[in-house]
């Protein structure tokens, strides 16, 4: 399907197309600052969704009936939006599971599982989300493989020249965030696969925060594997996307046992069905991957540079706002930022912050955001966390300054 | 008053800025942790008992104002107390912080009312409930870790 494409960017429209941004919270209008938790969803989206399942629902795959083939055609098409946007070179590299967590899991115990030795290498950053930690901690506890940490600056940034001496004959993969959940850096993934590739390793590519903010060509980047979710781009939860190199999910063994996964079955023997369907058991999240795929064609129809000004816009506000708040910082300062600012203010607990600002129908996120290791680097507890979405503005980014403001004086500071 | 208001009150605000027992206990008879991993907060809570009753009770830890400032009230308000005492004002000080101060059939030392604002708050109910309930775990059998029952959201 062909999307028409519109030039400029007016956010005052597109405000309009997401019901959720009039919700009043605590009698204020919301300003909804934590996209990067879960993003509001445009009308297309629960309109296609509800359309499908009020009028042309049935199982997919295993139908002759005229709806099921009909249900089955339209996931076929999501799948092929879904390759589009993540620019695979095949449909069946394509493999829709629960979301980005579920994802890096199937890697991690499919190709992981199967592939790692006593003694190999798993390296991963200091930035990651604990869903790209913990799955290779239990990987390596299954199959005695290590996991090892690279190091950030302070700034924020991965440190290459670190990853250099860290790659070994032992390094089997690189896992790595496309972008920080905690501090917006957009990691310089190219580089980082070109380093692990040459010392043979494979690169797994956390994109949960980068898909709803940057132009994603998995090949471009030499992602081997490339993970997402549905909810933070738009689309409904229970759904994500697993991009897979094709000759890497040909040898990988099934994760999950089930129904839509098999060639044949007998008691003796069962022999597997090809990538994507191999990975794919059970009924799959059929109305949620269609909802997805009109989320994909919502933002695809958008003029991409002009949103990525926006949104540019928007975070550079913010970020020079918030550093003039008394008693604010902002944590790290990367040279590249999307989607998300985290700050600390002096004297007062993050969660604090979060409650006063809630109280003026600010959403932002308080806490390590499951990202304690970086807590830890960046020597703090928790930060407040301000993530946006392309509905946010500059008007926004005020409505958080001066609610900040009266943060001190709420804290008797 | 605003809710913000009764929430962040000053006799709150003035246990976060200056808690009070806020101290390693060496010479503790009992000692048991908080930890809530939704936000990472902690802290230690020790005891000292003279026959049954709480002779001194100290804590330190790391947490928000609402954690720190009912850590140091609790601390001011169960020294002296028997465990029994002590036991029932964690009774009646958590059916406060959960259902509102109105429904409170315990009569709770008046300064504890203060955190009747938590109620209306329910994200922060288990901030002001940590130290009680680290508390509770050191009354009964100490050296443990009390864990809040929330677990770690992956967003």
């Amino acid at each position: 399907m062909s999307v028409a494409v519109a030039t400029g960017f007016d956010v005052e429209t597109v405000r309009q197309d997401f019901p959720a941004l009039a919700t009043r919270v605590h009698g204020r209008p919301l300003v909804y600052l934590d996209s990067g938790a879960s993003a509001q969803k445009p009308r297309v989206v629960l309109d296609t969704m509800h359309d499908f399942l009020a009028h042309r629902y049935a199982n997919v795959h295993r139908g002759v009936h005229e709806l099921s083939q009909q249900a089955s055609a339209e996931y076929d098409a999501a799948r092929e939006t879904a390759r589009r946007f993540l620019g695979a070179a095949d449909a069946s590299e394509v493999i829709f599971t629960p979301g980005t967590t579920a994802g890096i899991n199937l890697v991690a115990q499919s190709w992981g599982r199967a592939t790692l030795r006593p003694g190999d290498e798993i390296l991963v950053t200091e930035l990651e989300h604990h869903s790209n930690i913990v799955p290779w901690q239990l990987v390596a506890g299954q199959t005695g493989a290590v996991v090892r940490a690279i190091p950030v600056s302070m700034a924020g940034e991965l440190d290459l020249g670190a990853l250099g001496s860290l790659l070994g004959p032992r390094t089997r993969l690189l896992a790595l965030a496309h972008v920080s959940n905690v501090l917006g850096t957009v990691l310089p993934v190219r580089q980082a696969a070109d380093l692990a590739h040459a010392a043979g390793a494979l690169v797994v590519v956390d994109g949960a925060q980068a898909v709803p903010h940057l132009p994603i060509d998995v090949q471009a980047l030499g992602a081997d594997f490339y993970a997402c979710s549905g909810h933070k781009l738009y689309g409904p939860t229970g759904v994500g996307l697993l991009y897979g190199r094709r000759d890497l999910l040909e040898a990988m063994p099934p994760w999950q046992g089930g129904g839509g996964m098999i060639e044949r079955v007998t008691f003796e023997e069962t022999t597997f069905a090809p990538p994507p369907m191999r990975f794919e058991a059970g009924t799959p999240p059929i109305a949620e991957a269609i909802g997805l795929a009109a989320a994909i064609d919502y933002l695809s129809a958008l003029d991409a540079g002009a949103l990525r000004a926006h949104e540019e816009r928007v975070l550079g506000h913010a970020a020079a706002v918030l550093g003039e708040v008394p008693g604010v910082r902002v944590l790290g300062n990367p040279a590249r930022r999307v989607g998300v600012l985290s700050f600390v203010m002096e004297g007062v607990h993050p969660h604090d912050v979060g409650t006063i600002l809630d109280r003026d129908g600010i959403a932002v996120r308080a806490g390590h955001h499951c990202a304690q290791p970086l807590m830890r680097r960046l020597g703090v507890g928790g930060t407040v966390r301000a993530s946006f979405g392309m509905y946010n503005t500059e008007a926004d980014v005020e409505s958080l300054a001066g609610s900040l403001r009266t943060v001190r004086k709420v804290m008797g500071l | 008053m605003s809710s913000l208001g009764e929430l962040y009150q000053s006799l709150i605000l003035d246990h976060n800025r200056a808690p009070r027992n806020f101290r390693v206990m060496p010479d503790a008879d009992r000692k048991a942790e908080g930890y809530n991993p939704l936000c990472g907060d902690q802290l230690s809570v020790w005891l000292k008992f003279d026959g049954d009753r709480i002779a001194d009770v100290s804590f330190q830890g790391n947490g928000c104002a609402i954690s720190r400032a009912s850590a140091s009230l609790m601390t001011t308000e169960i020294k002296g107390k028997t465990r029994a005492e002590a036991a029932r004002m964690f009774e009646g000080f958590h059916r406060m912080i959960t259902e509102g101060g109105a429904r409170s059939a315990e009569p709770l030392p008046p300064k504890l009312g203060a955190f009747a604002g938590v109620a209306e708050f329910p994200a922060r109910v288990k901030c002001a409930a940590l130290a009680w309930h680290a508390l509770r775990q050191a009354l009964e059998d100490g050296t443990n870790t009390h864990q809040e029952k929330d677990h770690d959201h992956a967003v």
